[in-house]
């Protein structure tokens, strides 16, 4: 948690548009930053991962089934 | 040269000045003196050969990144970004590097790539081996589409030229592409480069990252390197007394529509739409609005955009920007929302269908927009389009519906009143009349294939 804390707000949620085919799981496993379209695309709300959606971010990424959700730490 | 100015080039009156030429020509100052493409010889008695750097580079950036930061040059293929930046992100990566010279000209409304490489290609290519130079590349490609065979022929003719003078350090490689709305998009070159299919890759990395063969690659437009051949020769200080401060040196820029003599002209940056106007001659027919930018631009209203100057900061005060140079007047007559509905069909067809919300967003938008057009639409149907169009941005590998986009949302801005017509009375005569925009058979697209 402390590894969170510290990393707060320094955190970026990326998609790959090419990669990603609408699953929707990651909206699933991460209401707080994304929704999904009427075609079931997903919508970020935020692309700012608050330190205590950290995990939840590593998990929706971890679920994406084409791997194109990805957590990134911002530079500078 | 039909689609340049139609204007007699001036004859013996007009004084030499410098590498400035009549009206304030630098790029199409050799076609203005002398009516003619200007072939290698004449180019070198005008120019001399270009300047370049005795010694190799090493990973620094060297004096010509240093003018060009200097000189505020901005890329002219659409997002004005400072070219002096990413010339020196690509100097600093160490290790070789490679250009690509992007003359592919999308664009459906513009010609000025088109007529700057049929008129001047020495420039162009003189730029192109000029910032291979100051990033250390090893080779510089020039991809052009393929659709202008004559133009291909004409650039890998004057390559030839060229070697056989030993002008060059580093190859020079002339391609024929698809001609397809993003096929020019800069990964979308980088991946053709490479063997692969010409639509856009997700980033990152960035082609200045990674692109032709893995390696930094610095993607500029064909007007910019021909700018930067320029600002090599006669420095910062020469190509910032055109345009304002923030705003510096001539642009390329393309009339249509509405004007008695639309073509392609050279003009300072930050000159004012109105007087642009009256440079192709004036208005053929009382004007309403203007789309500034191109396809992926925005339309103005004409009280609006006609006091407006032509550069990034003025034009991002109403939400558009320069685009490509392209400016094309609607008539007060014509259907803004019916030829919107016609360019926004266009552009889903271009879509490179690889992202979802372009995929399916690009042609619901155009088809919602259609039936607005045809005043089949009602406020539900309003609703959703707008929603629709909010969607778009920022939701693709490249900014392709992001213009989209933008078209949409300022047409229903600029074109309400319409829109109010349209919804309580059914569509307006003009929506059935001949369109003004020339917009390409968006069937068409696909004949072209990726490869
Ligand atoms: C859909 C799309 C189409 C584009 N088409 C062109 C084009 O036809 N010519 C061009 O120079 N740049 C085009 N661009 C911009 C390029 O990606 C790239 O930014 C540009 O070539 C960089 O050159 P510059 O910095 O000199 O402007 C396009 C971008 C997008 C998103
Ligand atoms: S889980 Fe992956 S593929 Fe599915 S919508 Fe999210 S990003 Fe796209
Ligand atoms: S946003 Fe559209 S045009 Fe751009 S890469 Fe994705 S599908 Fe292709």
């Amino acid at each position: 948690m402390s590894d969170a804390q510290t990393a707060s707000g320094v955190h970026t949620l990326l998609i790959d548009r090419i990669a990603c085919d609408g699953h929707g799981a990651c909206a699933e496993l991460l209401p707080e930053l994304i929704g999904l379209d009427e075609w079931g695309y997903p919508i970020v709300r935020s692309t700012d991962v608050p330190g205590e959606l950290l995990d939840h971010a590593r998990r929706a990424v971890a679920e994406c089934p084409v791997l194109a959700l990805r957590v990134e730490q911002k530079h500078r | 040269m039909t689609e340049t100015q139609s204007s007699s080039p001036p004859s013996a009156a007009c004084v030499l000045d410098g590498p400035t030429g009549p009206y304030g020509s630098r790029l199409l100052y050799g076609w203005l003196r002398t009516g003619s493409p200007a072939d290698l010889d004449e180019h070198l008695d005008r120019y001399g050969p270009p300047p370049l750097p005795r010694t190799a580079r090493r990973p620094t950036a060297g004096p010509l990144v240093r003018a060009v930061e200097e000189a505020g040059l901005t890329g002219r293929g659409g997002a004005a970004f400072p070219t002096g930046r990413k010339l020196r992100t690509v100097a600093e990566t160490p290790g070789p590097a490679v250009v690509i010279a992007n003359g592919m000209e999308s664009e459906p409304v513009s010609r000025k790539d088109k007529i700057l490489l049929s008129l001047a290609p020495h420039l162009v290519l003189d730029g192109a081996s000029l910032a291979a130079a100051a990033v250390g590349a090893e080779a510089v490609h020039l991809c052009l589409p393929r659709t202008r065979a004559g133009l291909v022929r004409h650039l890998a003719g004057a390559v030839d030229e060229r070697r056989l003078r030993g002008i060059d350090r580093v190859p020079i490689h002339v391609h024929g592409l698809p001609h397809r709305y993003v096929s020019s998009e800069a990964t979308s070159l980088v991946r053709w480069v490479n063997g692969g299919d010409a639509r856009p890759a997700s980033t990152p990395p960035r082609p200045f990252e990674q692109g032709v063969g893995g390696l930094p690659t610095l993607v500029d437009n064909v007007e910019t390197l021909a700018h930067l051949a320029l600002i090599a020769r006669y420095g910062a200080d020469w190509f910032r007394t055109a345009g304002r401060p923030g705003a510096p040196g001539t642009t390329l820029v393309t009339l249509a529509g509405a004007v008695r003599a639309p073509g392609v002209y050279e003009t300072p940056m930050g000159t004012p739409i109105g007087e642009l106007v009256d440079r192709a001659e004036g208005p053929s027919e009382e004007i309403g609005a203007l789309l500034l930018g191109g396809f992926f631009g925005s339309w103005v209203p004409a009280e609006t955009a006609m006091g407006l100057s032509f550069a990034k900061n003025d034009l991002a005060a109403v939400g558009a920007g320069p685009g490509a140079g392209v400016i094309a007047a609607l008539p007060r007559r014509a259907c803004g929302l019916a030829e919107t509905a016609r360019v926004l069909a266009y552009l889903a067809a271009h879509s490179a269908r690889q992202c979802g919300p372009c995929t399916m967003g690009l042609p619901t938008v155009a088809e919602d927009f259609a039936a607005v057009a045809r005043g089949d639409a009602d406020t539900r149907l309003l609703d959703r389009l707008a929603g629709r169009i909010g969607l778009l941005s920022g939701r693709g590998a490249c900014r392709h519906p992001d213009g989209a986009s933008r078209l949409a949302a300022t047409a229903l801005r600029v074109f309400a009143d319409d829109l109010r017509q349209h919804i309580r009375r059914g569509p307006c005569a003009a929506a059935s009349r001949k369109p003004v925009l020339s917009v390409p058979d968006p069937a068409a697209a696909d004949a072209q294939g990726w490869r």
